[in-house]
């Protein structure tokens, strides 16, 4: 039974296609598309593909994240002159800045700001109307939203970064631009000019969550792989009906840490390390700014940031 | 289709294989370990120097010195009465001078020879050429350089060398960027930033970190002063501007954040090393030189010489240290010429050095 000690799920059982339970709940249950059974997918999940509900909110969210992806992509091509081979060669640098500084809350030109704002809001429209699908599909097939409301803490820092701060800083330009380096040479720079962000409790305690979420991950998925010999996998049913599987993972903890979690608890426990990552992390860019100006100052005067002997000589700020 | 995706189809079966090469891809753009690391700071700090002996090593011959001329002795007739035309260094010994001609022409023409400056065919006072014109300037700037900016340069000081390497244009000089043409148009202004430019060693930061700080006063510090907001403080967009600059003075030192910052407080002047001090200087000079003496240069040398928006040549801390904390990893071949330590400078050119004396000597102030 070594199949489950491997990346990829090397049993696949080949079956007719499934359309999914019928739902006579809120919402409608139709769903669109002819399955397809694909092998290199059943490796990683379900080799299934399809068939998928979309509905008019999933088309909106579509719409609106189709025109956001152009208004970013066509300005990224723009920057190159409009020249294909140069936007591949720097498109990890290519982005969309967000308004220049002097035009504070104001809507500026386009090319100084105002396709950023567009795009933010079309982006911002397609990832709201997405975690409505989210609550949506879920409350149509009787589940709980557990996994729309991770979404949103998801979006809170979203927001926070794009639009509640800039908002309360009164200028578009504390916001992040669309681009891969650029958005992190913005993520340093903010860090910098708010005196380093790793002073920042609620930065803190957001990797506290972040590392965390990837310890919990780790422990929950080794330990269900380790009892998958014994049916493991079937969590809900072990809740439900504790099997062998479940006695053995949880004597495993017991022995070796004391403490053990349950087939039920530890999902609870992952959700609630995912969601308070963004969450605290969001917390920690609204103050930033807003309420604290120089993280490591403010850190100083707490007690927080120790001061270290002197190593080398140096000097007072010679501009003074 | 369905058989490229099958289970024993092409895909499923070189996958492994796909991973494993995409792994190694990953990887080629590294240097090879080991790196050899030195703690500067107090232990938990992180501050160190990181230096890979391997590329020190094959870039240690662009850093060597060359052997300075044998010394002549200072007697005998001055140059200004056995040449014409000699506005700096007039108050040398006839012989010292010739030397000092020898010399300058082994650091910045040595193929191109006298006659680089020197007109073939005229008297050697002739001023002709403009290569003769510019490089009189250049030696007001030297002699300023290792007078009035001792702050920065100590008593190493400078020579043509330092800059010229050989070369009549040295190798690491900055322009004004041409203008974007999309800043003019309705989409995809640039506004100097995310291209890969070794300006800023290839970040997606603004890649003109010279003008703004180097030739123009812009404030450079942009990390809040208090615990608490107060008054507004440096946007985003100034923060990223100022980290071009310090990639700037990272790639032309050759060093990272920690050879000047404690990276936990990059502001903090108590906290900082000596060597930031240094480059506080080094700045300031920097700018100096490109305002009082290359921007003046500008109608003096031809078109070819100048840059996409008509400016002249200008100097960055690129220009000197070429990669080197040290510049020549600290030779100091201004020993073996003393006639280029500014000593002179108020005797022998006293129309065009008095200003610039006085500018030197209050600019640690500035």
């Amino acid at each position: 039974m070594a199949e489950y000690q491997n990346l990829f799920t090397r049993v696949q059982v080949a079956a007719p296609s499934y359309p999914g339970i019928p739902v006579t709940g809120g919402g409608s249950g139709k769903r669109d598309g002819t399955p397809a059974h694909i092998h290199l997918l059943g490796r990683l999940g379900d080799a299934q593909l399809g068939p998928i509900h979309l509905g008019w909110v999933g088309i909106a969210s579509i719409l609106c994240f189709l025109t956001a992806f152009e208004i970013i992509g066509l300005n990224m091509l723009a920057s190159v002159n409009w020249d294909p081979i140069q936007f591949v060669r720097q498109l990890p640098w290519l982005a969309l800045e967000p308004p220049k500084p002097e035009y504070g809350l104001a809507i500026p030109p386009l090319n100084e700001g105002g396709w950023w704002l567009m795009a933010g809001f079309f982006l911002t429209a397609s990832i709201l109307l997405w975690w409505l699908r989210m609550y949506r599909r879920a409350r149509a097939l009787g589940m709980g939203t557990h996994v729309a409301w991770a979404f949103a803490a998801a979006i809170w820092l979203y927001l926070v970064l794009g639009f509640i701060r800039p908002l309360l800083m009164g200028s578009w330009s504390e916001a992040v631009p669309f681009g891969i380096f650029p958005h992190l040479d913005w993520t340093a720079a903010f860090s910098i000019r708010y005196g380093n962000l790793f002073y920042n409790p609620f930065h803190m305690l957001s990797i506290a969550f972040l590392y965390g979420s990837a310890l919990l991950f780790a422990m929950h998925g080794a330990t269900i792989l380790a009892v998958s010999r014994f049916g493991g996998e079937r969590e809900i049913e072990q809740i439900v009906d504790r099997g062998t599987a479940s006695e053995r993972a949880a004597l495993f903890w017991r022995w070796t840490m004391g403490f053990n979690a349950t087939m039920e608890s530890i999902h609870r426990w992952a959700w609630w390390f995912a969601v308070l990552c963004p969450l605290c992390g969001g917390i920690g860019i609204l103050l930033t700014g807003t309420v604290v100006d120089n993280w490591f100052l403010w850190a100083v005067k707490h007690g927080v940031a120790p001061a270290y002997p002197a190593v080398f000589p140096s000097g007072a700020d010679p501009a003074l | 289709m369905s058989k490229l995706f099958d289970k024993s189809g092409p895909l499923a079966r070189t996958s492994p294989w796909l991973f494993l090469a995409a792994a190694a891809l990953l990887l080629v753009g590294c240097e090879r370990p080991p790196v050899d690391a030195v703690q500067i700071g107090y232990r938990g700090v992180a501050m160190g120097q990181v230096v890979n002996p391997r590329i020190a090593q094959a870039e240690a011959a662009r850093h060597v010195s060359p052997a300075p001329l044998p010394a002549v002795p200072a007697d005998g007739p001055r140059a200004s009465e056995v040449f014409k035309n000699v506005q700096v260094l007039g108050n040398l010994g006839a012989g010292e001078f010739t030397r000092t001609m020898a010399a300058i022409t082994a650091w910045v023409a040595p193929q191109q020879g006298c006659a680089y400056c020197h007109a073939a065919g005229e008297d050697l006072s002739s001023d002709t050429l403009y290569t003769k014109v510019v490089a009189r300037k250049m030696l007001q700037m030297t002699q300023q350089i290792n007078a009035g900016w001792k702050a920065h340069v100590a008593d190493t000081g400078v020579t043509c060398y330092t800059c010229h390497r050989g070369q009549p244009v040295p190798a690491a000089i900055w322009f004004a960027p041409e203008p974007s043409v999309q800043a003019a148009r309705m989409t995809g202004d640039k506004r100097g930033q995310n291209t890969p430019s070794a300006t800023v060693a290839m970040a997606s930061l603004p890649s003109d970190p010279f003008s703004p700080y180097l030739e123009q006063d812009t404030a450079i510090r942009v990390t809040g002063l208090q615990a608490l907001p107060g008054e507004p403080g440096a946007t985003i967009a100034a923060t990223e501007s100022t980290w071009g600059l310090m990639m700037h003075m990272s790639q032309s030192l050759g060093v990272n954040c920690t050879y000047c910052h404690n990276s936990r407080a990059f502001n903090d002047w108590s906290q900082s090393t000596p060597q930031r001090m240094k480059a506080w200087h080094g700045i300031r000079m920097a700018r100096q030189l490109n305002v009082e003496h290359m921007k003046p240069l500008t109608d003096t040398f031809p078109a070819a010489r100048k840059g996409p928006t008509g400016d002249v040549a200008k100097i960055s801390c690129g220009t000197c240290h070429q990669g080197a904390n040290k510049p020549l990893m600290g030779a100091s071949l201004l020993k073996a010429h003393p006639e280029l330590g500014g000593t002179m400078v108020a005797a022998a050119a006293p129309e065009a050095a008095a200003p610039e004396a006085a500018a030197a000597a209050s600019a640690p102030a500035q």
